[in-house]
């Protein structure tokens, strides 16, 4: 009986150990995503500007808070804007942005296609 | 025909590409923040210097009139420059500074206070810095000007007398 109590409490513990580290990969995660504002092409996560260092604990507070990825972009670019995040939404202003690879795949696309049955014939 | 039609799509794309980037090149690509703003405050509370106590952000800018938020610290440097306006800025009747105290220790602060003097009505201390990100700031010194729980008007890096004035215009 003694044996199953800490078993119990071993396995316990490394739940709490297992719920920190998702956390932690979470914090990694959305960091990495974010711009930091003051420094040159780095991210908040590469970063060690008093910005991005008080950032990362903002991250990890509202992760705590139980406020998911998108939450956390959210409210930081009500903040800060979209230029804070690598990865912007689409919307009106980054439709041409999102939208313009994919034209030139598919023209690409079609300039290939046509040579190619050219060629077949 | 079939080359004549690629000759002049790719024309036309080529010219299209040409005037898009055209158009960027005198097209400035440094970042600057919105100023003109009309956003509530956060919702946070905060600890005031020399006291343990958590204040409501609601209770410190609950205030009819304007109220200046000046992000500071010790160790910045222009912060001391812009610190004699802040000075001057406080002897207007209508408006109330109130000052965060940002990634700093209480003593060089007060004893940053004691050597150039303190404008401000309310200190709040923000040791990590999470407060500056709360209310959109980038660093040290900025300012907000507020009105009726909402950001009017921010202002990033140091003030100069040029935007005094301007405060002092709003404000009257």
């Amino acid at each position: 009986m003694k044996f199953l109590k800490y078993l119990f409490i071993i396995f316990f513990i490394m739940n709490l150990n297992n719920f920190k580290a998702e956390s932690v990969d979470l914090s990694n995660k959305i960091t990495k995503n974010l711009r930091c504002l003051i420094c040159q092409g780095q991210s908040v996560y590469e970063s060690d500007s008093d910005f991005a260092n008080s950032l990362k604990i903002v991250v990890s507070n509202k992760i705590i808070e139980g406020l998911n990825e998108k939450e956390i972009y959210e409210f930081l670019r009500e903040k800060y804007g979209d230029w804070i995040l690598y990865d912007p939404e689409l919307n009106k202003n980054t439709y041409l942005l999102w939208l313009l690879p994919v034209l030139l795949f598919l023209i690409g696309g079609a300039i290939i296609f046509k040579r190619f049955k050219i060629t077949n014939k | 025909m079939k080359n004549k039609i690629f000759l002049f799509v790719s024309i036309f794309i080529f010219i299209i590409i040409f005037s898009v980037f055209y158009k960027g090149l005198n097209k400035i690509n440094i970042y600057s923040p919105k100023v003109e703003l009309n956003k509530k405050i956060p919702q946070y509370s905060s600890k005031l210097i020399n006291s343990d106590k958590l204040v409501n952000y609601s209770e410190i800018f609950n205030y009819d009139h304007f109220i200046l938020l000046n992000i500071w610290s010790s160790w910045c440097v222009p912060c001391r420059e812009e610190h004699e306006l802040l000075m001057n800025l406080s002897q207007q009747r209508n408006i109330r500074l109130i000052g965060l105290n940002y990634k700093d220790n209480v003593i060089s602060a007060q004893k940053f206070l004691d050597e150039l003097g303190n404008p401000f009505e309310t200190i709040l201390v923000d040791i990590e810095g999470v407060q500056a990100i709360e209310w959109g700031a980038f660093g040290v010194p900025e300012s907000f000007l507020i009105f009726k729980s909402k950001v009017v008007k921010k202002y990033v890096g140091p003030l100069n007398e040029n935007l005094i004035n301007e405060i002092k215009l709003i404000i009257k």
